[in-house]
């Protein structure tokens, strides 16, 4: 956005801040909120879910509005997308890994 | 002119800054300085920002790791040959320097760990990586993609002196009592949180410098070849060497990190006691640790391996694109199946992201997942087998021009061949499951690194060393170098494959004595007599390749003042606009910025008058 | 020849060199970031049933750092905006916030720190466990405000204890098998709750750095070079967004699952 194609306004820039805070106030209070609830079940399986859900949207607006992820380039988001695909790879793997022993065979 | 220009070496004389004999020219007495001062000696040569000398700063470095590292090797093949025996010559040294370790100049098993481990972290991490990425990454690809410098000069700048400090942390490491760290250069945990030195912790922080100076090294790589092509340089147009970078650019950028973590995570367990990679009821040499336990040794393996198979290529892609363009150079015909090669490196490049667990076989990993990475690793040899495969035919039919440069791309490819090959068996579990951690996979990747990519990186230092002095190395001195290197290097390697599948262990400090039947006599089927003996055969090759290097190294430094000068700019008559600049190129590398008009190989072109047709050469046909 | 495209953009990437090698940088601390949370995921669920602890960090602290970050998110997009429309003052303004915001994060995490550092669990020689914060301690005994509790795994899960009562706990020295507070060693979870958000914190201090060199010494480009000015702010900015990114993902990881 370096040399934006609108000029910028200051004004609705502070609007649209506005807008993002309360926002990423109300996904905060949400989180916390399923994290404490009792609706969720006993286990954690479901709370994760649910908390982990929501911090994704969170991250989400950071990423497309605060870092103009959405209006960015076609080279930036190529780059993070491999990098997001190795990521999930890593962990992904590594966690299949962790949990395929043959039977009878210890774990760790 | 000559004044103002930063330039390796520093006494260069006018002469040799003889005109291009090629037709276009590139207005010599206009390089377009402005005025500014002389800079001082420590501006020039230690803090410079000039890509040129950043990449010979991390050659010379690299060159002397190197040295260091085959030093360390001797020494650790004449313990294997003559356990217990105080190393001849050397020993008194290495008793005065080291002291305990090595009294009487013996080498302890202590002390073979550490040399081991050393060996490897040095010839890795400070030897070819910096060289093949580094050096001539810096100082070739802004050359060939008609750019003035780095885009980060000063982040370049700073990705070497985090480089020479990292080193300089190593080499620390061997004098802090209990000595260098010693559980190999992979450093498996919990061995390496158990031995009793700090010689570990200094290991993964000069290992976080490392790591961090390959990260600013690939941001700015990257970000150069993006964006500081000039115009015209297209990217199909770009010399294979540059994708060669471009694509080891982007394995050091992102699988490295995942090392640093894991680096950082095992300075916790060794400095702040924390129990990432130690398990519950870890015992040490009997009662069981003080540690709260609870981690996973394996994940250590992940996240290291996760770097470790990456790196292997970051290890040959370099090597295959400095052979690429000698080899187009030399046979005078555009290189074989150009876009194949562009295509198979970045296939490469994205399966070496998910075959990393084959390093893993062993650890009691279940079908599926073995399965999986048996089948990744399966079909990441094909990219590889295509890349051989397009140089081989960029032989066929070429009037071969041989020179030294040449002889190293011409040996590179049957080595890299066995080591490819030999590669397979170890990919496929049940092979592994035998071949695992005994001398047959010492013999795979040194057939790979050290024949293989180490003669690419003498190829391109023969080759691209007319550009950085404006002298020649001595051809005939340059042959002895290649025909002995050849030699030595196969007798030092090829019998590991033999001492391998008989089942020698790598990594014992005795050679595999105690194993041996020769020693235990009535033992059936342990190691014979005669793989014990090749272990002394070993020696002396690996003493001859040592001695080998002398020519090379005397060459080297004797030919910055006195080599055979070059009469033109472009000695080699080559295409890539790395050839057509001043000789050596001054600051800001380009008296005008170069148009790109052709493909990088259009040699023998049909109706030309030189059998060469520079990338910014207008007019003539084009073959792209 | 001059290096190309400091300040603008390149035609066909349409992007700046600092902007795209931020970028790149990013993408190697998503990597980075990534072996640190995938480490976490392994413990966790590697840990034996019952073993992983909950509720052991202050959600309240949590939140309000939570909140502060959000909040030097924003301040820097103002910030950047008002360099782009060349607001000289209200840049100033803006980046201002954002330090102290930032400061304020790292003073309350140090206390989240000290909190932790002081906090003790003691096993005694009757098979029981003492827990809390030391009040005091000499050669003969040791004061926590805290409490006793029969299993060790009572301390684990905090939250599935509704009645916790805390006191004052004195201990005879000579009862004492093992006393070890919660330092990263302590297990698994203190060990990962300190390298993560000790190297995020390192982060944060670093990116103070910067925002603190631009918007001081470094301001003087504004006058000379206001574009290039401008890029360096939302460069600088991009960095700081992350650094929240990262946080957004730790505060439930840690304080809320
Ligand atoms: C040029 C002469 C060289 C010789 C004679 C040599 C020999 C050896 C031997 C015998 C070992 C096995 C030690 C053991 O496990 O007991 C070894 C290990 C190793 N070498 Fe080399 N090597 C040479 C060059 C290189 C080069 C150029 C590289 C790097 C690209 C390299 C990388 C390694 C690595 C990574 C290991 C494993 C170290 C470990 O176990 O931690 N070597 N080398
Ligand atoms: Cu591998």
């Amino acid at each position: 956005m370096s040399e934006s194609e609108q000029p910028v306004d200051l004004k609705s820039y502070i609007r649209l801040c506005a807008v993002i805070f309360l926002v990423v106030l109300c996904t905060t209070s949400a989180m916390i909120a399923a994290s404490f609830s009792d609706h969720l079940g006993s286990g954690w399986t479901g709370r994760v879910t649910v908390i982990l859900g929501i911090a994704v949207i969170n991250a989400f607006l950071v990423a497309g509005y605060l870092m103009h992820l959405l209006s960015e380039k076609k080279l930036v988001y190529t780059v993070l997308c491999f990098t997001v695909f190795f990521f999930i790879g890593l962990m992904g793997l590594t966690l299949w890994a962790m949990g395929n022993f043959p039977v009878g065979t210890i774990n760790h | 002119m000559q004044s103002n220009v930063q330039q390796f070496p520093p006494n260069r004389t006018e002469e040799a800054d003889a005109h291009a004999d090629h037709g276009h020219d590139h207005g010599h007495d206009d390089h377009g300085h402005h005025e500014h001062h002389e800079p001082g000696f420590w501006s020039k040569y230690i803090f410079s920002t000039d890509h040129k000398v950043i990449g010979i700063q991390y050659g010379l470095v690299s060159l002397s790791f190197m040295l260091f590292g085959l030093f360390l090797m001797v020494m650790m093949r004449w313990q294997i040959a003559h356990p217990g025996v105080p190393v001849p010559v050397i020993g008194p040294l290495l008793a005065a320097v080291l002291g305990q370790p090595a009294a009487h100049g013996i080498i302890s098993p202590e002390l073979y760990n550490s040399f081991g481990a050393m060996h490897g972290t040095i010839m890795v991490f400070l030897g070819v990586v910096p060289l093949a990425f580094a050096a001539f990454g810096n100082y070739v690809v802004p050359l060939m993609i008609g750019a003035p410098d780095m885009t980060f000069p000063r982040i370049n700048m700073a990705s070497f002196h985090a480089f020479y400090l990292g080193g300089l942390v190593m080499l620390v490491s061997f004098f802090i009592p209990g000595g260098a760290a010693q559980a190999g250069w992979t450093s498996y945990s919990p061995l390496a949180s158990t031995i009793p030195t700090d010689g570990q912790a200094f290991w993964l922080v000069g290992m976080v410098l490392l790591i961090t100076s390959s990260l600013l090294g690939a941001v700015n790589f990257i970000a150069t070849i993006i964006q500081l092509r000039t115009p015209g340089m297209t990217w199909m147009r770009l010399p294979f060497f540059v994708w060669a970078q471009f694509v080891t650019a982007f394995l050091l950028l992102l699988a490295f990190p995942p090392l640093e973590a894991a680096g950082l995570l095992q300075l916790m367990d060794n400095v702040a006691h924390t129990s990432f990679f130690l398990p519950t009821g870890l015992a040490v040499s009997g009662p069981v640790g003080q540690v709260s336990g609870g981690g996973s040794p394996l994940l250590w393996q992940h996240l290291f391996w996760f770097l470790g198979h990456p790196e292997v290529y970051v290890l040959i892609l370099p090597a295959m694109g400095i052979v690429a363009e000698i080899i187009a150079n030399n046979t005078r015909k555009p290189i074989w199946g150009y876009k194949s090669l562009v295509y198979a490196a970045l296939v490469v490049g994205f399966l070496a992201f998910i075959v990393w667990a084959h390093h893993m076989y062993l650890t009691g990993m279940g079908q599926g997942i073995a399965t999986f990475f048996q089948a990744t690793t399966m079909i990441i040899s094909i990219p590889s087998v295509v890349i051989l495969t397009c140089m081989f035919l960029s032989l066929w039919g070429g009037s071969i021009r041989i020179n030294t440069p040449m002889l190293f791309a011409l040996g590179f490819l049957p080595m890299f061949g066995i080591g490819g090959l030999t590669g397979l068996p170890l990919g496929l579990a049940a092979a592994d499951l035998y071949l695992h951690d005994t001398y047959y996979v010492i013999a795979h990747f040194h057939y790979v690194v050290a024949p293989g990519t180490i003669f690419a990186l003498f190829a391109g230092v023969y080759f691209w060393f007319p550009k950085m002095t404006g002298r020649r190395m001595s051809e005939f001195w340059g042959r002895v170098h290649f025909w002995c290197s050849f030699v030595f290097m196969n007798l030092v390697f090829m019998p590991m494959f033999a001492q391998g599948i008989k089942g020698m262990l790598r990594r014992m400090s005795d050679g595999g004595v105690n194993y041996s039947a020769a020693k235990v006599p009535g033992v059936i089927d342990t190691l014979p007599g005669t793989v014990m003996e090749l272990n002394t055969w070993i020696l002396w090759a690996a003493v001859g390749l040592g001695i080998a290097q002398i020519p090379f190294i005397i060459n080297l430094f004797w030919s910055i003042s006195h080599g055979e000068k070059v009469k033109s700019d472009n000695p080699w008559h080559a295409t890539t606009l790395d050839w057509q600049t001043p000789t050596p190129p001054p600051h800001g590398n380009f008296a005008h910025e170069p148009q790109v008009v052709r493909g990088p190989y259009d040699y023998s072109l049909p109706g030309e008058v030189n059998d060469y047709t520079p990338q910014s050469e207008t007019g003539g046909k084009s073959a792209h | 020849m001059e290096i190309p495209y400091t300040v603008k953009n390149r035609p066909d990437t349409g992007i700046y060199n600092a902007k795209l090698g931020v970028w790149l940088f990013l993408a190697s601390e998503v990597m980075l970031f990534g072996g640190l949370f995938s480490a976490y995921v392994l413990l966790r669920v590697g840990a034996p049933e019952g073993h992983w602890p909950h509720g052991w960090l202050d959600v309240r602290f949590g939140t309000v750092n939570t909140i502060l970050l959000a909040l030097s998110a924003i301040t820097t997009l103002l910030a950047w905006a008002a360099c782009k429309v060349r607001e000289f003052g209200k840049f100033k303004f803006f980046h201002g916030c954002t330090i102290l915001l930032a400061l304020m994060f790292l003073g309350i995490k140090s206390y989240e720190y000290h909190d932790k550092w002081i906090h003790y669990e003691i096993q005694l020689k009757d098979g029981t466990f003492a827990d809390g914060h030391l009040e005091e301690q000499d050669d003969k005994q040791v004061v926590l405000h805290g409490r006793i509790v029969k299993d060790e795994k009572d301390l684990y899960d905090l939250r599935a204890q509704k009645d916790i009562q805390l006191g004052e706990v004195k201990i005879d020295r000579a009862s004492i098998v093992k006393m070890q507070n919660y330092g990263p060693w302590h297990n698994t979870f203190t060990a990962i709750y300190f390298t993560l958000t000790g190297l995020h914190a390192l982060h944060i201090l670093g990116g103070t750095l910067v925002i603190f060199y631009l918007w001081g010494p470094g301001s003087k480009m504004y006058k000379t070079d206001p574009e290039r000015f401008t890029n360096r702010i939302e460069v600088s900015g991009l960095f700081w967004h992350f650094v929240d990114l990262v946080w957004i993902f730790l505060f439930p990881v840690l304080y809320l699952t």
